[in-house]
């Protein structure tokens, strides 16, 4: 099946030399920071985590949402999710691979990163981060891979892959609460130090990642001649908008507990985010932007003249993946280490050889996603399902 | 393809993957075991049940005091002295900073005199209870028996979730490779590599050979302290009952092993 | 043979590449054993040299862990010698010259140790580095 992704017309191919293209510029750059250090970044001692394990964060939710299409499909027997659920699949088999990546570039010591299996710690969080990933990577090639060979072959899906789905189903929740254990579980810092962290992230995830899976299918819908069904697509745009009210409305609840409460330490790293502390501004403008982008999102997805509308649905995806991304992506990492255990501000941007080798990931990522969607669309065209 | 080859190259590659899988294990047990009894404990070397360290505040009065004992560490473990591309990137092992920021929960704007504008002397705490040790997911980070944090240069992978854990900003990150950036180095300690994370490790190496730390050593006379506070008699503990101490971010509930008398 | 004119010129390339390091050296001498600088005072190791030759890699893995993770700094040797576990203050007391005795044998066998990124070598200190 893998060498349908060989046959391709020349925007296909422009698009997969593109993309290596930005993976060489790239890997220079990571080459760069493996034989100088980490100090080409934007990181320093007080953010000592910044763009790459925001990166790696959002992914995980993104990775994750594909129960948002697997649990209804195999558990709910939704027929018409049957087009889009192998893109979800492999969507999130993509987001895993970005998410390891990630984990890798920011690594300071990357050649021994096997230690972490050498030494298994069961008390550390990113133990078990490494175990749940790497095992959801696994479930989502065997489920989608499987299952789209049996289309194939056109046969029936095999009747073990059933239990295999309802794990992946449980599994994606687990992935992300495991991320979201990595900062809930930190005793200094107070703006992660927050039971409805892991609440927060799923719900971020649900809605971000199926957001951006309706836009990357749309997209591909034009340029491969692929409809994964209407019917399908608006379904799952009710389901984003049901997990972005409950993910506003999570972050509002936090919004709450630090200022009623008072409480400086739940209080600082938000004025810090929105309005800026001893001079330090840099990232009011991208909250007030997230906050904009959130609601503007909200006003065009819920009601369903607009949503079903399919141009404003993409405009309202777009400010969705906008705000979730600034504040996953952005606000969230930054946010927990700012001001640092001293009350003391050192500000965070990352910088350029950090985005280039983010470029590079994201362009793994999405190299890992042309070549299995490419060969999903071939295998539902062959076999008539679209 | 055939089902008797299909059957063949299935059987055959599950042969290889347990063969592959079954060796690792084999690979991981060290060949050369040693026997136990050819390694031993130093016979000068400090013991205790459980280390700690007290710092009389009172009797740091002037910057030297201060300059004195974080030159005596940092030389000591060829910590960079000089200063990195990127100052936000440093590196410290012991610092100073004011009480309002050593102490961000006993914050009080009507300070007495003597302590609003003082520095304090900064350094791990090595807590009871360490976040560090519970995050890192390698062990590279530990707990010895004496209640040390310890840290196992070789095996850091510098993933930097012991400096997110930490609540009392401890840690520095080796962002490059800090060996151009001390001036002169000790030859009996090695520096570390780029890449991976560092911190106050009480000494461990001058505890092997009966001495006490370089800060405690260089501090001015009774400034600090340094014993095993589970000996009842020790100096410590005759310190600390006899003067008021504090401690930093006590509700946080990692129980840190160094004392300030104010 | 289907396509087999792209087959047997292929195999042949493939078996001459393979066979590379065989043929090439045909002619030039044997390996030699470099010229390792000695250390004045001391005529053995704290082990036999053979010994340590083959296994000074797997002492130094198991000195670190002692050292560093179990609180064993103490080292008996065994003829019985007590000795502190350390490559710059034990093993570089003896062995001062890092590049004309550990580096010499580590090149030619094309190994890089990554020892000297932290530990510091005797006449890196003396040279004021």
């Amino acid at each position: 099946m893998l060498e349908k992704a060989l046959y391709g017309d020349k925007k296909y191919w422009a698009w997969v030399i593109f993309l290596l293209v930005l993976i060489g510029v790239g890997s220079v750059f990571y080459i760069m920071q493996l034989v100088k250090g980490l100090t080409v970044t934007g990181m320093s001692r007080d953010v000592s985590w910044g763009f790459y394990i925001a990166q790696f964060t959002y992914m995980v939710g993104v990775a994750a949402s594909a129960v948002m299409l697997v649990l209804p499909f195999y558990f709910h027997d939704v027929k018409k999710f049957e087009n889009l659920v192998i893109l979800g699949e492999f969507m999130a088999i993509a987001a895993v691979i970005v998410c390891l990546g990630f984990i890798v570039v920011d690594l300071g010591q990357p050649q021994r990163l096997f230690n972490v299996v050498l030494h298994p710690t069961p008390n550390s969080i990113l133990f078990w981060d490494m175990i749940v990933l790497n095992g959801y990577l696994l479930l989502n090639i065997v489920v989608g891979w499987t299952n789209l060979h049996a289309e194939y072959k056109r046969l029936p899906h095999p009747s073990w892959i059933k239990p295999v789905a309802y794990l992946s189903i449980v599994w994606a929740f687990s992935i992300h609460t495991v991320t979201a254990f990595l900062y809930q579980g930190l005793p200094g810092r107070h703006y992660w130090l927050t039971a409805i962290m892991a609440a927060r992230f799923l719900a971020s995830a649900f809605c971000s990642g199926p957001a951006i899976l309706i836009i990357l299918a749309l997209i591909v819908k034009k340029v491969a001649k692929y409809d994964p069904g209407k019917e399908a697509i608006q379904t799952l745009a009710k389901i984003i908008v049901y997990a972005m009210i409950a993910n506003v409305f999570f972050f509002l609840l936090e919004v709450f507990t630090a200022f009623y409460s008072g409480i400086p330490g739940h209080q600082h790293p938000m004025i810090y985010l929105f309005s800026g502390m001893h001079g330090a501004n840099a990232l009011v403008g991208w909250m007030w932007l997230m906050s904009l982008c959130g609601i503007a999102s909200l006003v065009i997805l819920i009601p369903p003249r607009f949503r079903n509308h399919s141009e404003l649905l993409v405009i309202g995806l777009v400010l969705l993946v906008a705000a979730t991304w600034i504040d996953k992506g952005l606000g969230l990492v930054v946010g927990g280490f700012i001001p640092n255990p001293f009350e003391a501000i050192t500000e965070y941007g990352p910088t350029g050889p950090e985005l280039m080798i983010s470029v590079m990931v994201y362009a793994t990522g999405l190299l890992v996603l042309t070549v299995l969607w490419k060969v999903a669309i071939a295998v539902k065209k062959e076999t008539g399902r679209a | 393809m055939d089902n008797k080859r299909r059957t063949f190259l299935k059987f055959a590659g599950v042969a290889a993957a347990l063969g592959a899988g079954g060796s690792v294990p084999l690979t991981l047990r060290a060949a050369y075991a040693p026997e136990q009894e050819q390694y031993k404990q130093d016979r000068d070397a400090l013991t205790a049940t459980r280390w700690g360290m007290v710092i009389d505040m009172r009797k740091f009065t002037s910057e030297e005091d201060f300059e004195r004992c974080i030159e005596a560490c940092h030389s000591v473990h060829n910590v960079p002295d000089q200063q990195l591309p990127k100052q936000k990137q440093k590196v410290m092992w012991i610092w100073t900073d004011h009480y309002e920021h050593a102490f961000p929960s006993s914050h009080n704007p009507y300070l007495a005199e003597r302590v609003e504008h003082k520095d304090f002397l900064l350094l791990c705490n090595q807590c009871d209870n360490p976040p560090c040790v519970r995050v890192c997911p390698t062990k590279a980070t530990f707990q010895r028996e004496d209640g040390i944090v310890q840290m196992d240069f070789h095996r850091c992978i510098g993933c930097r979730y012991c400096m997110a854990g930490c609540p009392y900003g401890s840690r520095s990150f080796n962002f490059c490779d800090p060996a151009p950036y001390v001036q002169e180095k000790n030859a009996d300690f090695p520096t570390r590599m780029r890449g991976v994370v560092e911190k106050c490790n009480f000494c461990v190496e001058r505890l092997e050979e009966g001495l006490q730390p370089a800060c405690v050593e260089a501090a001015p006379e009774g400034g600090m302290f340094f014993g095993d506070l589970d000996d009842p008699n020790s100096e410590v503990r005759r310190v600390l009952r006899e003067n008021f101490s504090i401690r930093r971010k006590v509700e946080l509930g990692t129980n840190p092993c160094v004392f300030y008398i104010v | 043979m289907y396509d087999g004119g792209k087959i047997i010129p292929g195999l042949v390339i493939f078996l001459i590449l393979l066979t590379f390091p065989f043929w090439f050296n045909i002619g030039q001498a044997a390996y030699e054993q470099p010229e390792l600088q000695m250390p004045d005072e001391e005529t053995q190791c704290i082990e036999p040299t053979e010994w340590m030759r083959a296994n000074h890699m797997e002492l130094l893995d198991v000195w670190r862990d002692m050292a560093v993770r179990e609180d064993k700094p103490t080292y008996v040797s065994s003829r019985g010698e007590t000795m502190e576990i350390s490559l710059q203050k034990t093993c570089m007391s003896c062995h001062t010259n890092q590049a004309e005795f550990c580096d010499k044998c580590h090149t030619s066998a094309a190994v890089s140790p990554y020892c000297w990124d932290c530990h510091v070598a005797p006449e890196e200190v003396s040279d004021g580095q």
